[in-house]
C-alpha cells in the first residue's frame, strides 16, 4: 500500500480505525475455515454506513480487492483475503435502526450480532428463528451474506426465509435498493434473494431488513434412543411422513455419542448405535399431540428408550448433550474438520453407510451428528493438519464424500457456503453454463473484480 | 537480544497448544477487551493466530506479536469459554516469558522485579517510607471508599483515584504467628498477599479474626515474597523463580492442613500457575511447589467448604451488598457459591444481585498501568452494574479488584463502599 493511498483510507475513516501494522494484518489473513492464511494489504473499520459507501468507491477506484468480514466465523473460507487488498470490518456497524412490533420486522446494520439481535427481539415478545451455531459472536451480515442455517431449520427455514430486503453498495459506492418493509413485494428485481447467500461477491450490504414472527407458546423435548442407526433414520422420516415438523430433530452417532459422555457426562447411552433428539413447538395444545405421536412413532421404529423432558431443567438437558457435541469431537484430536454436505432426507441411512464407508477406506476418525430432519449432517473428521500424510487422506475422504452427497441428489453444503474451500467442487453440483452465467453476471457488477475475488464461482 | 533461531525453537513447543484452536472465534463473546475494541488482535484467536504464525514464520516481527500478547488482561474468560478446550491463559503466560527472553526486560520493570521486588525486606522498607510520604502528593476524595487522587503523579498515574498504602501494614502488626489448631482440629498458613498487607491489611486483620474465631491454627511467617504473578505476567522468569522459591522456602518451615490467602490472584497463581510453570525448576523445588499448591485454597472457600458454615436466615431490611466475582476466583477456581455463603453469615447485609457479576472489572494487574483507557472503560462497564444493583456496598475476594472497582465508583462520586467479604464476616464476630 503506497503512502498516499493510505493516507486517503486515514483520511477517510480515521487513523484510529486503519490497520497497517503486520501483526494488525495477520490477525484478519484466516477465518474459521481449516485453510492456508493470506494477509490483506490493509484493515479498516468504519464507524458509519457513510464511510463504508465511500471505502468501496475508495478502493474500486484504485482497483483494490475488498473482503467484508464480520466476525470471522465461517467455516469455508469466505473472509480469507486470498487476493490481498483490504478487510474491511463491519464490527462497528452495530446498530439496531428499528424493531416494528406491529409490523414484524427490524432494520438493523450488518455488523450487529445475531445472539444479540435475537434477545434484543425476545425482549419485545418477538422471536427470529435462525440460529446458527457460531450465534454468540457472528454478525447478521455474515448470517445474510452466507445465508446461514441453524438447529431450526427444519421448520423454521433459515436466514433466507427472513431476509426481507437488503439495502447495499455497489462498487461505486451507490445505494442499490431492494425489497421493502412490507410481507408482500414484488417491486423489480429481486435483488435481496441476490444478495443472500452471495458471499460479499456482488455488493456490500448497508442495512438489513429482517422479518420476525411471535415466538411459539410452548415446547416439549425428548431423546430416543436406538441400537441401529437405520432405525434412527426410518423414525426421522416417519415422524415427517405424520404430518408432523419438530422444531429441531437432530441426530447423533455412536462414536459422537461416546465422546460426549466422555466429556459432559451427561448421562448419554454410550452402547446406542444413534441418538435422536427432538423438540416440538407451537400451541401448548398442539405441543401435547405433536409430542404424545412423535413418541408413539419412536416406539413403533424399534427406539430401545425414549426420555421426555419433563420441565425447564430436563429439557436443558437434552440440548445440552447436543450443544457439546462439537466442542466434545474438537478436544479429540488438534485439527477439526466440520463438513456440511446435505442429502434428502429420505436419503440420510445411505449417507450414513457412506460415510462409515469413506472412514474405514481413508482410515480416519469421523463423528456424525447434525441436522437430521433437513438432512444437514455434519460428518465431523478428527485428525492432525501437521501431519501431511494424514491429511492428504483428509482431502481424499472430502472429495468422496461430496461425490457420495451429490449422487444422492444432495448439495455441497447445506449452511456453511462456498467460500473458497468448495469453489473447485461447485461445477460438480451445477454445470458448466451455471459457473459461466454467475461469472458474467458477476464481471458486470463488478468490473475490476474487487468484491471478495476468488470466492464461489472461482476466478 | 537471542537468536531468532531459539525464538522459533521455544515457540515451536507450544505448538501442540496453539494447534488446539480451531479459529471458531466463540471468545470474541467473551473477551472484555474486544468487547471495547472490536479488534481481533486483541481476542484469543487473533493473539494464537499470532504467535503460530511467528513461529512458523509467516510474521516477521516478534514485537508486534508481542504488543498484542500484552493487551490482555488475563482474566481467562476465553479459556473458560472454549469450545475446544485451549489453554489460553497458559499459552498466554509461556507466550510472555519466550518474548520477553527475546527481546529482553523494559529498564523500569528490571529495576522493580529484580531490585527490589524480589528482595521482599527492602521492599517492605522500601514501602514503609513511601506510605509516610504519600500524604504530601495526594488529597483525599472520597470517604466511603478511602480513595485519594494525585495532580503531582498525574503524568505517570493519570487521573486515577488511588487506594493509598496503609500508614500501618499487616506485617508491622503481625510480624509472624504460629499459633496451633483450636477447636476445628485445623492449622492453615496464612499468605495474605502484597495488597492485603500493604493496601489493606484491614482485610488481612479480618481473616485473622475469623480464623481465631473458628478455632483455626494460623502460621503466618516473616518475609513473605510476592506470588511471583506480576514478574511472570511480564515475562520475567528469573524473577518470579526467586519469588516462588523464597515463599517455598518459608512456607517449608511450617506444618499445616490448608494455605489460604484473601487473593483471588494470588490463590490462583499458586494453585495453578505454579504447577504449569514448575517445568525447569529443580526436582525438589517440582515436589515442594506440588505438595504446596495442592494445599492452596482461597479463604472464603476454606472457611465455608472446610469449617461447614450454615448461614442464618437473612432479616429483612440490613445493607444491601452485591458481589463481583473477580475472575481468578470464578473462572479460574470455579469459586463464587463460597462469597456470598460468607457474607450471608452477617445478618445484617442482605445480598443482591448485580448485572454480569462475573464480568472482568478490567484491573489486569499492570495492564491497568499500561492501557490505561480500555481498563477504565472496561472498570466503567463494571462501575455502572454495581451502580445499577442499588447496593450500598460491593464484596469482592482479590484486592486486586478492590482497588480498581475502587477508582471506578470514586471517579464517579459514587458513595459505595469497597469491601473483602471475610471484612463483612469479621464484623458480625
Amino acid at each position: 500500500m503506497n503512502d498516499a493511498l493510505l493516507k486517503e483510507f486515514q483520511a477517510l475513516v480515521g487513523q484510529e480505525n486503519v490497520m497497517e501494522s503486520e501483526a494488525d494484518r495477520f490477525s484478519y489473513a484466516y477465518d474459521a475455515a481449516v485453510l492456508q492464511s493470506v494477509m490483506p494489504g490493509l484493515v479498516v473499520r468504519p464507524q458509519t454506513r457513510e464511510d463504508l459507501g465511500k471505502l468501496v468507491k475508495l478502493c474500486n477506484d484504485n482497483g483494490l480487492p475488498i473482503t467484508v468480514r464480520g466476525s470471522g466465523t465461517n467455516l469455508s473460507g469466505g473472509t480469507i483475503p486470498s487476493r490481498g487488498g483490504v478487510v474491511i470490518l463491519t464490527n462497528a456497524l452495530n446498530k439496531i435502526l428499528e424493531i416494528n412490533e406491529a409490523d414484524l420486522y427490524a432494520v438493523v446494520e450488518p455488523g450487529v450480532i445475531t445472539a444479540k439481535f435475537a434477545a434484543e427481539v425476545a425482549a419485545r415478545g418477538l422471536f427470529y428463528p435462525p440460529d446458527p451455531g457460531s450465534q454468540a459472536v457472528s454478525t447478521l451480515g455474515g448470517n445474510v451474506a452466507e445465508n446461514a442455517g441453524g438447529l431450526r431449520g427444519l421448520k423454521y427455514g433459515v436466514t433466507k426465509d427472513y431476509v426481507m430486503g437488503v439495502d447495499f453498495f455497489d462498487v461505486d459506492g451507490e445505494i442499490v435498493k431492494s425489497g421493502s418493509r412490507t410481507v408482500k413485494c414484488v417491486t423489480g428485481l429481486n435483488l435481496a434473494g441476490l444478495m443472500v447467500g452471495s458471499e460479499g461477491t456482488l455488493g456490500v450490504f448497508e442495512k438489513l431488513i429482517l422479518k420476525l414472527t411471535p415466538p411459539p407458546l410452548a415446547a416439549k423435548a425428548m431423546m430416543a434412543i436406538f441400537d441401529d442407526v437405520n432405525k434412527a433414520c426410518e423414525t426421522v422420516a416417519a415422524i415427517i411422513a405424520a404430518k408432523i415438523v419438530p422444531a429441531t430433530l437432530e441426530f447423533m452417532d455412536n462414536f459422537t455419542i461416546r465422546t460426549v459422555e466422555d466429556f459432559a457426562h451427561a448421562g448419554l447411552p454410550v452402547d446406542a448405535k444413534a441418538l435422536l433428539l427432538i423438540e416440538v413447538d407451537g400451541h401448548p395444545g398442539q405441543v401435547a399431540d405433536e409430542a404424545e405421536k412423535v413418541e408413539a412413532i419412536c416406539k413403533q421404529l424399534g427406539a430401545v428408550r425414549i426420555q421426555v423432558a419433563k420441565d425447564a431443567e430436563e429439557r436443558n438437558k437434552v440440548w445440552e448433550a447436543r450443544r457439546a457435541a462439537l466442542s466434545a469431537l474438537a478436544r479429540v484430536s488438534p485439527t477439526t474438520v466440520l463438513e456440511d454436505a446435505t442429502v434428502p432426507r429420505s436419503k440420510i441411512p445411505a449417507m450414513m453407510q457412506a460415510l462409515e464407508a469413506i472412514a474405514g477406506k481413508y482410515k480416519l476418525t469421523i463423528g456424525t451428528f447434525g441436522h437430521a430432519g433437513d438432512g444437514n449432517l455434519h460428518p465431523t473428521i478428527l485428525t492432525d493438519r501437521r501431519n501431511k500424510e494424514e491429511w492428504h487422506r483428509v482431502e481424499s475422504a472430502i472429495d468422496e464424500i461430496f461425490d457420495v452427497a451429490l449422487g444422492l441428489g444432495g448439495t455441497l453444503s447445506g449452511e456453511h457456503g462456498i467460500g473458497l474451500a468448495k469453489s473447485k467442487y461447485l461445477e460438480k453440483e451445477t454445470s458448466r453454463a451455471t459457473i459461466l452465467y454467475s461469472r458474467r453476471l458477476k464481471k458486470a457488477l463488478d468490473p475490476k473484480g474487487i468484491l471478495n475475488p476468488g470466492k464461489i464461482i472461482g476466478e | 537480544m537471542a537468536e531468532m533461531k531459539e525464538l522459533l525453537r521455544l515457540l515451536g513447543e507450544l505448538d501442540d497448544q496453539l494447534v488446539s484452536c480451531m479459529r471458531c472465534g466463540m471468545c470474541q463473546a467473551v473477551c472484555p477487551i474486544y468487547g471495547q475494541t472490536g479488534r481481533e488482535g486483541d481476542v484469543a484467536r487473533g493473539k494464537i493466530a499470532l504467535l503460530e504464525g511467528l513461529a512458523h514464520e509467516m510474521v516477521k516481527d516478534p514485537e508486534g506479536v508481542q504488543d498484542k500478547v500484552t493487551r490482555c488482561l488475563l482474566c481467562g474468560s476465553c479459556a473458560a469459554n472454549c469450545p475446544s478446550g485451549v489453554k489460553a491463559l497458559d499459552i498466554f503466560i509461556k507466550a510472555r516469558v519466550i518474548l520477553t527472553g527475546y527481546l529482553g526486560l523494559s529498564s523500569v520493570k528490571k529495576a522493580i522485579f529484580r531490585g527490589m521486588l524480589v528482595k521482599p525486606k527492602l521492599f517492605n522498607n522500601l514501602l514503609g517510607l513511601a506510605s509516610m510520604f504519600q500524604g504530601l502528593f495526594t488529597s483525599p476524595v472520597n470517604n466511603v471508599i478511602g480513595s485519594s487522587c494525585s495532580r503531582f503523579l498525574e503524568p505517570v498515574l493519570g487521573d486515577r483515584h488511588l487506594m493509598l498504602l496503609a500508614k500501618t501494614p499487616l506485617h508491622k502488626e503481625v510480624p509472624s504467628l504460629d499459633t496451633p489448631a483450636g477447636k476445628s482440629g485445623l492449622k492453615v498458613a496464612f499468605f495474605p498477599g502484597c495488597m492485603a498487607d500493604k493496601i489493606f491489611p484491614r482485610v488481612g486483620h479480618a481473616v485473622l479474626k475469623v480464623l481465631a474465631h473458628h478455632g483455626v491454627g494460623v502460621f503466618l511467617p516473616e518475609n513473605q515474597a510476592c506470588c511471583g504473578i506480576p514478574a511472570l505476567s511480564s515475562g520475567d522468569r528469573q524473577s518470579y523463580e526467586k519469588l516462588v522459591k523464597a515463599n517455598l522456602e518459608i512456607f517449608a518451615k511450617g506444618k499445616f492442613d490448608a494455605l489460604v490467602t484473601p487473593c483471588a490472584t494470588c490463590t490462583s497463581t499458586m494453585k495453578k500457575i505454579w504447577p504449569m510453570m514448575a517445568e525447569g525448576m529443580s526436582p525438589s523445588d517440582q515436589e515442594a511447589i506440588r505438595e504446596l499448591s495442592a494445599k492452596v485454597v482461597d479463604v472464603n472457600a476454606f472457611v465455608v467448604d472446610r469449617l461447614g458454615l450454615t448461614p442464618p436466615a437473612p432479616k429483612a431490611g440490613g445493607v444491601s451488598v452485591t458481589v463481583h466475582d473477580p475472575c481468578h476466583l470464578k473462572k479460574s477456581l470455579g469459586v463464587s457459591v463460597q462469597p456470598r455463603t460468607i457474607l450471608r453469615m452477617n445478618p445484617a447485609y442482605n445480598v443482591v444481585e448485580m448485572n454480569a457479576s462475573d464480568a472482568c472489572c478490567g484491573c489486569g494487574g499492570s495492564f491497568t498501568l499500561q492501557h490505561a483507557e480500555i481498563s477504565a472503560k472496561i472498570g466503567q462497564q463494571k462501575r455502572d452494574n454495581i451502580v445499577g444493583s442499588h447496593a450500598q456496598v460491593v464484596a469482592t475476594g482479590c484486592p486486586a479488584c478492590m482497588m480498581q472497582i475502587s477508582d471506578m465508583l470514586s471517579r464517579s462520586g459514587d458513595q459505595i463502599a469497597v469491601r473483602h467479604p471475610m471484612e463483612i464476616y469479621a464484623e458480625s464476630l
